[in-house]
């Protein structure tokens, strides 16, 4: 109850303090009026490719709806986000921005008209871009048929729809700039961290989300509950979860890019970034960023589960292997080590034993098809078994595959699992 | 009746009540449903192991499950199965469990997934039937075999085939599914939830179905044996009533 007076009390003053400042800072239109097309065909090619880097198009795109042309809701814990027209249309897209209005959106978050952009966009990421980039994908995207389709309005709560409070937002937790590279590192490792860190904008999914929308620099990549989503997005720096301190540089590129590795499989709101973005990626990039993913050093490790919390029923252990001896056991194997890459491996699998179960519990309530990319254009799949297996069955099969074969998870409950049964897959 | 009487199964259901009879067909069917719904495949490089996310809904080669909704996918049209997993992939048709699965494949996949059920030919299983009196079976029996022209209703079997398994490439056969999910499809259909491609002739139809057509549609059909040749016509050996969508 305090913490929430404190929240609230922290939005009115924000609130108060960020309109004042706003009068007094608000940034106009760019005056510029040169708008140059001229881009080459490289240009514009390079631009596509990092357009897919950045997947503007998942984001940008209804679901059905003409690529870029906006309309696809974004649910989030203040509201309905609608992602607006990116194509080149003078009236309803952005077909009257300058290169320096689409640069200025980039880096800074402030739109054409000097509104601020809500962070949803992920400018915090997007930051990182360079200008010769940003002017390619610029160059792409004037590029693409322009489509006339009017912007929705977003629909938020107040005060989350005041665009002024987003001033307060911006002091916390938007740091602007350019990559600067690393001189004691490769360049591979430069050119992985510059696509992680902006096009690739992993943190907005795999850092914490607190309360305001933000994310803290201090627990980057440390994994979080995606909003809305109900699925957890690892983290990439712990070895206990998804860390990838011990994976090969080539399973990380593999899952990236290919959607599929011998360590594990994406599956989710991951296998829509490798569907959209990173099957399309060049080896040479998907390396680069694994070689980076995997130098992230693991942070103090979470406390690894205590023996008490791993006590586990033996009748519910029971219970749990004879169906995974009826279910399970064709494609995962007797000893939970799968036919990597098709069937992924259970055990010594860390999406398997993370401390958060909500993965492992939706795969068996709702099944799953990895994406079908480049590589790997005919993937095997998963079943659903929510009309097959009880609340008791489904937590005791991942609480068996949690702590068999030397996994070292803890037990799951019948609760747990029913709350995320009542949930539709997304 | 005489069909009804030749199988053991019903012979039995009637002569102990329906209700007794729906508990009992339930549960052989669940019995036979088991096997078809665990995972089982002989190599990993093959469209078995690779359609396994299909099996507990839709059995182990198309042919259902115990389920008393999901529907019998084998055998039916390439070109009907590859449309419906685009509309399930691209959410034209909605049932979220289907359009989270089949979300990110490639047309050329669920192409190879719709070739690969229409090729399956299981034998039919068991289904349970619904209670329906004999007015409402010869309203059924009606419209599937000769239509109902004062409304503008076709006959089922001017589209879907003589023998109510399909017509290629693009009309579904209707033999071998549930009563509950007949019914299901033809009531999206007329309130808009379920569309084809234009021009969407399923909907003209639909909407011109009531509610207790719609019941007595779906109570028939339940009942018709299955036939031996479960293969769809060819199409335009018929010159059909509606010009469809799906058979362009």
């Amino acid at each position: 109850m305090r913490k929430l007076a404190i929240v609230a009390l922290v939005l009115v003053g924000g609130l108060i303090a960020a309109a004042l400042v706003w009068t007094v800072v608000r940034p106009g239109a760019l005056t510029g009026t040169s708008k140059v097309v001229n881009a080459t065909t490289q240009v514009i090619d390079r631009g596509e490719y990092l357009a897919r880097a950045g997947d503007c198009i998942a984001c940008h795109t209804a679901p059905g709806g003409t690529p870029f042309a906006g309309g696809r809701a974004m649910p989030t814990p203040f509201g309905n986000l609608y992602a607006s027209n990116i194509t080149p249309d003078d009236e309803t897209g952005i077909g009257q921005w300058t290169a320096d209005d689409f640069y200025r959106m980039m880096q800074k978050g402030i739109s054409r008209d000097g509104s601020l952009l809500y962070p949803a966009m992920p400018f915090a990421s997007y930051t990182k871009v360079t200008r010769e980039d940003c002017d390619a994908i610029y160059a792409y995207l004037m590029s693409v048929p322009p489509v006339r389709q009017k912007n929705r309005p977003h629909e938020l709560r107040f005060p989350f729809n005041k665009r002024e409070l987003l001033i307060g937002w911006r002091t916390l937790y938007f740091k602007e700039g350019e990559y600067v590279p690393d001189p004691k590192q490769s360049a591979q490792w430069n050119r992985g961290a510059y696509l992680v860190e902006g096009l690739g904008h992993c943190s907005m999914c795999h850092t914490a989300i607190n309360r305001l929308g933000g994310t803290s620099e201090s627990q980057a990549f440390e994994g979080g509950m995606i909003p809305n989503q109900n699925w957890y997005a690892p983290s990439l720096t712990s070895n206990q979860e998804g860390g990838l301190g011990n994976w090969s540089v080539k399973d990380i590129a593999d899952l990236l890019q290919v959607g599929v590795s011998h360590r594990a499989t994406v599956y989710g709101p991951m296998a829509e970034v490798t569907y959209n973005s990173l099957q399309y990626l060049t080896d040479e990039d998907a390396t680069a960023m694994a070689v980076y993913l995997k130098s992230l050093a693991p942070r103090e490790a979470p406390p690894a589960v205590t023996s008490t919390e791993r006590l586990t029923q033996p009748a519910v252990l029971e219970r749990g292997r004879k169906i995974y001896v009826e279910q399970c056991v064709m494609c995962h194997g007797n000893e939970g080590k799968g036919y990597p890459p098709a069937y992924p491996p259970l055990a010594a699998n860390p999406s398997i034993t993370m401390a958060t179960p909500v993965n492992p519990i939706r795969m068996v309530l709702n099944g799953g098809y990895p994406p079908g990319t480049r590589k790997n254009p005919r993937p095997h799949g998963m079943p659903p078994f929510l009309h097959i297996l009880s609340d008791d069955d489904v937590a005791a099969v991942v609480t068996y595959i949690r702590v068999a074969w030397g996994n070292a998870g803890a037990p799951v409950t019948p609760a747990q699992v029913n709350d995320l049964r009542k949930l539709l897959p997304e | 009746m005489a069909r009804a009487a030749k199988n053991p199964l019903n012979l039995l259901g009637y002569a102990m009540g329906a209700v007794v009879s729906g508990v009992w067909l339930l549960t052989a069917t669940q019995a036979l449903a088991q096997d078809a719904a665990i995972p089982a495949f002989k190599t990993l490089d093959s469209m078995e192991a690779r359609v396994q996310g299909c099996t507990t809904c839709h059995g182990q080669s198309g042919q259902g499950t115990g389920n008393d909704y999901f529907p019998r996918i084998a055998g039916k049209p390439a070109g009907y199965l590859y449309n419906q997993l685009v509309a399930f992939r691209d959410g034209k048709r909605r049932y979220t469990p289907m359009n989270y699965l089949v979300a990110y494949l490639p047309d050329a996949y669920l192409r190879e997934i719709a070739e690969h059920y229409a090729k399956q030919r299981p034998a039919f299983m068991l289904h349970e039937t619904v209670p329906a009196d004999s007015a409402s079976l010869q309203r059924g029996q009606a419209l599937a075999q000769t239509g109902d022209p004062k409304k503008g209703i076709p006959a089922c079997v001017s589209c879907h085939g003589a023998n109510l398994t399909g017509m290629e490439p693009g009309i579904p056969g209707l033999v071998g599914l549930r009563p509950n999910y007949v019914a299901a499809q033809l009531v999206r259909w007329r309130v808009g939830e379920r569309v084809a491609a234009d021009p969407d002739c399923m909907k003209r139809i639909a909407t011109r179905l009531t509610d207790a057509d719609v019941t007595a549609l779906a109570a028939w059909l339940a009942r018709q044996k299955p036939p031996a040749d479960a293969a769809p016509e060819k199409s335009n050996l018929v010159r059909m009533p509606l010009a469809c969508g799906s058979q362009r």
